[in-house]
Order: structure tokens, then C-alpha cells, then sequence
């Protein structure tokens, strides 16, 4: 028995004299104080420098409660022929950038995979990843706009550059862990690199592919109900404007419209997701 | 496997059946059909003539661009500290509320049905709707600045948060949670030593991983007023002072490069 007791380390023996205390989440006490200390540190110096205009903010209350209250009696009629351009524009968009994208990511993807393709072809493709992940699709989108003009075109190469990072990069990770038996045998058969690619690679990776592209589907509305503030078109500028324009009832309407539609798509997309796996 | 035979009575080998096949063709066409009025839907809305001259706009649009007009950089220290504020305020006041939306939402911890579906109602809302609208929203209420750009990023952050909390909470081993209640606690007591030490690491990469995306999200919102480096890239454009919003993308680039690096090496550390 005593050897027991001897074998506890000091936390076991505090607990068996009634002094139980749970394990912390940061082993090392010096790293969880010297964080809590840092985010108090952070904090303090974070909320100085926020500027709060307390009177802009009581005055902005009245209007907070009109908007809630425009949520309650939201207007679809007066402005219907603004809101179905702008819904037009936006699924249209939406559905076009999801498909060239997707297929210009496929290439991509490909050559971003480390075990499938040379070293050079590797970093460029990854380039074209870092770069597309990395900005925002507003800030690509103020470029295009200014090279494509206004208007959904814009939008659209907006939406498919965006895509193309986002899958590509999950492409490429997926075909860099993926059974490479498979691959092999193929090649064992004497299979060329396309056939290798079509009966090797493309069945492990398809149904996360198709998966991945629905969800991409979903994203891509998303993003095009705010690419339309900086003049990619979509349903983005409506609603700017209805902001602008202080018709709450008219924003509250394209809000609800646009959750409805994102819960469609999320919700059929996980069907299909379901589907293929 | 569907064997078809010639008039000779040999046997072909075929991959699909013919009704299998004939499916897939129409479901081909209807896509493809589908795509191609989409097309003509946004071309009809395009103005092709300034399609046309894009290689040349993109020309001079480079060329404006370089070289950047590097003292600018000295401006901008405030905005990018703004930026930070923006992001990682925004992601603590967002988890924060996410966390107990997430306990209501997970069906292993909710109190009720009802309320789970209120609180499902919450994440979606709060994920379908883009930062930059809820800035846009808030702008309008509080007036434009860091504050509304604070309180967008955590609304959106509730959803992002809430959503893969809540999976992680149900996917948890009942096994502790049994074992703690069998000595008898309390609901509370059940989350606090059962459930919470369960989900601890999940949720702490999880806020980290959305800690990243909102400092990419805050360079932005500053286009629609709501503080941050978007005011200056806001004004810079307006004035097309292009050597200037060279020198903000930079910046931009380079902060969401190292916010990136912090994120995978902590959530590297966690898990």
C-alpha cells in the first residue's frame, strides 16, 4: 500500500488528502500565465485605442429598432423588379463561376500535389493558390472591375479566381494523401498518364470533388451578395442601395432572401454530399 | 454488370446500362443547358466593349501600381493595428456568445428541442450572412468605425464558431459524462468536468482557425466604413492614388501571411 502511495505523483496525493484540482488546458504554467498575462496586456491596450462616439451610437438606437422592426414587416413588392434583377444576376453568377472555376481547378490541383507532379509546376501552381486564397474576393473583385468594367462579368471572374484557390488547394491535398496502390496497379498495366489519371486517380478523388464543388456552389452566393458593393453586380448593389436609401423594409426583404437561399443550397448541397460518399 | 449480346449472340462488355446511360446524357444536357443560359443571362448584362479592353486597362492598371509609393507605408501602422483590433476583438466577443449557443444547439447538451432550434436558427442566420453586410448594417446604426466593424466580425463569427462547437460537442465520448454522473452531479456540474475538458482543444483551435479568417475579413470592411485598413484602401482607390493601394495590398498580404503561420502553428500545437 505504501508503495502505492509513493508510486502518485504530487496531484494524486493533494487529491487523496481532499485537494483535488482538475488539470489545466496550458501544461506549462510559465506559457498560461505568461498568455493570460499577454491577452490582459493586449486587451487594455486593444480597447484604449477604440474610439467610441457614445452619442453617434444613442442616436443610432432609433434606427436599430426600425430595422428590427422592418424584419417583422419586410416589403417585396416595391422594389420586386431591383430584388429578381439582382437575384438573376447573382444565382447566374453564382452558378457560372462555380463550373469554370471548378474546372480550371482541377489542372491546378493537380499540379499542386506534390506526388504527382514535378517541383516547378509544383510551386507555380502553388503560387496561384497563396494568391488567390489570400486576398478577400472584394478586393480582386475592386481589380476586375476595373479592367472588366461594371456589371456581373466582373463578378463572375471574381468568383472563378476565388474558387480556384479554395479548390485546388483541397484537390491537392486530397490527391496527396491518397491510396497509392491503386496508382500502381494501374501503372503496372502499362497505362499511359491519362489513363493513370482517369482510372487511378479521378475515382478516389471524385466524390470529394463533387462534394467540395456544392460547397463552393454555396460559398460563391455568399460572396456574390457583397462583391455587387464594389460594382461586380448581384444582388450585393441592391441592397447597398436600399441601405443607403434608408429603406430598411426593402434590405430586411433581400436579407431573408438571401438566408433562404443560402438554406436551400446548404441544405440540398448536403444531400448531395451524402449522395456521393 | 450489364452485358448487352450482338445479333451474333457474342457478348459486349458495357459500363452502364442503356437506361443508365441515357440518364447521364440527359443529365449532361440539362447541365450544360443550364450553364449556357446562365451565360447568356450575364453576357446580355455585360458591356463587351470594355471586356475587350481589359488587357490594356490591366496594362495601365500595372503600370500606375509600380512603383509602390513605399512612405506611404508610415500611414498606415494605425489602420493595421485597427485592423488587428478589429479581428481579434471581434473574435473574442464573437466566441463568447458562441459558446453557449453551441451547448444549446448540440443535441447530447440542449435543454430542450425548441430551444436547439432557435439556437440552429442563430448559427444560420448568423453564417449566411456575409461580415461585410453586417458591417454595412451596423454602420448605418452605430455610425462608422471600429466599433461596428467589432461587433460585425463577431456576429459572423457566432455561426462560424457555434457550428463546429456544437459538432464537436456531439461527437464527444459519453463515457466521462456517464461517469460523472453516476456520482451524482448536477447538470452543470456534468458539463463543467464531463463535457468541457472534452471539447477544450477543439474549441480553442477552432477559435484560433476563425481568428485567421477574420483578420482577412477586417482588411475589408473598412470599404463600407467600418474602420480598419479598408478606410485607406477605400480613400486610395477613390483618389486612384494606385501606387498607394500597391502599398496596402502588400501590407495586406503580408499580415494575413503571418496571421496564417500563427494560426497553423497553434492549432498544430493543440491537436
Amino acid at each position: 500500500m505504501s508503495e502505492q502511495v509513493e508510486a502518485q505523483t504530487a496531484r494524486q496525493q493533494a487529491a487523496l488528502r481532499g485537494q483535488w484540482r482538475r488539470l489545466p488546458l496550458i501544461e506549462s504554467p510559465r506559457l498560461r500565465w505568461g498568455l493570460a498575462i499577454g491577452a490582459v496586456v493586449y486587451l487594455i491596450l486593444a480597447l484604449a485605442s477604440v474610439e467610441v462616439d457614445w452619442q453617434r451610437v444613442t442616436e443610432g438606437a432609433g434606427r436599430a429598432v426600425n430595422f428590427l422592426g422592418a424584419f417583422m414587416r419586410p416589403d417585396f413588392v416595391s422594389r420586386y423588379d431591383d430584388i429578381v434583377a439582382g437575384l438573376l444576376e447573382s444565382l447566374t453568377m453564382t452558378l457560372t463561376s462555380t463550373v469554370i472555376g471548378v474546372l480550371l481547378a482541377i489542372p491546378v490541383g493537380l499540379g499542386a500535389a506534390r506526388n504527382i507532379s514535378p517541383l516547378p509546376i509544383y510551386f507555380f501552381c502553388r503560387a496561384i493558390i497563396a494568391v488567390s486564397r489570400t486576398f478577400q474576393e472584394i478586393i480582386i473583385a475592386i481589380l476586375f472591375v476595373v479592367m472588366f468594367g461594371f456589371g456581373p462579368f466582373a463578378g463572375m471572374i471574381t468568383l472563378a479566381f476565388a474558387t480556384i484557390g479554395f479548390m485546388a488547394k483541397l484537390l491537392a491535398e486530397d490527391v496527396e494523401d491518397l491510396d497509392w496502390r491503386q496508382v500502381e496497379a494501374v501503372r503496372a498495366t502499362g497505362a499511359s498518364w491519362w489513363q493513370i489519371m482517369n482510372y487511378s486517380i479521378q475515382p478516389q478523388v471524385m466524390p470529394r470533388l463533387i462534394g467540395l464543388s456544392m460547397y463552393r456552389l454555396d460559398i460563391n452566393f455568399r460572396e456574390s451578395s457583397v462583391i455587387g458593393i464594389v460594382g461586380a453586380g448581384g444582388i450585393g448593389a441592391t441592397l447597398n442601395t436600399s441601405l443607403s436609401r434608408y429603406e430598411y423594409d426593402t434590405s430586411a426583404a433581400i436579407l431573408l432572401i438571401i438566408i433562404a437561399i443560402v438554406l436551400l443550397c446548404e441544405y440540398s448541397s448536403s444531400h448531395v454530399r451524402r449522395w456521393t460518399q | 454488370m450489364p452485358v448487352s449480346t450482338t445479333p451474333q449472340g457474342q457478348p459486349i462488355w458495357r459500363q452502364r446500362t442503356t437506361r443508365a446511360q441515357w440518364l447521364q446524357f440527359l443529365a449532361w444536357l440539362a447541365g450544360v443547358s443550364l450553364f449556357l443560359v446562365c451565360w447568356k443571362v450575364i453576357s446580355d448584362n455585360t458591356m463587351w466593349v470594355f471586356v475587350e479592353d481589359a488587357g490594356r486597362q490591366g496594362a495601365d492598371l500595372i503600370s500606375r501600381m509600380t512603383p509602390p509609393e513605399w512612405g506611404y507605408a508610415n500611414v498606415l501602422w494605425k489602420p493595421m493595428w485597427d485592423t488587428i483590433n478589429i479581428a481579434t476583438l471581434g473574435t473574442a466577443l464573437g466566441i463568447m456568445m458562441a459558446f453557449p449557443v453551441a451547448f444549446l444547439a448540440a443535441r447530447n447538451t440542449t435543454p430542450h428541442p425548441l430551444i436547439r432550434s432557435a439556437a440552429l436558427v442563430v448559427i444560420v442566420s448568423s453564417r449566411s450572412i456575409n461580415s461585410l453586410i453586417w458591417a454595412m448594417l451596423l454602420v448605418t446604426i452605430l455610425g462608422p468605425g471600429v466599433l461596428a466593424g467589432i461587433i460585425a466580425i463577431a456576429l459572423r463569427s457566432i455561426g462560424f464558431v457555434g457550428k463546429l462547437l456544437y459538432e464537436a460537442i456531439e461527437e464527444i465520448h459519453p463515457t466521462p459524462v456517464e461517469a460523472i454522473s453516476a456520482t451524482g452531479a448536477s447538470r452543470l456540474q456534468v458539463m463543467n468536468y464531463g463535457v468541457l475538458p472534452q471539447v477544450m482543444p477543439a474549441f480553442a483551435g477552432i477559435s484560433v482557425y476563425r481568428w485567421d479568417i477574420n483578420i482577412r475579413e477586417s482588411t475589408v470592411l473598412g470599404l463600407v466604413g467600418a474602420g480598419g485598413i479598408g478606410l485607406q484602401l477605400n480613400a486610395s482607390i477613390n483618389s486612384l492614388a494606385w501606387d498607394q493601394v500597391s502599398v496596402i495590398f502588400l501590407m495586406i498580404f503580408a499580415t494575413v501571411l503571418v496571421s496564417e503561420w500563427i494560426s497553423a502553428r497553434v492549432r498544430h500545437a493543440i491537436i
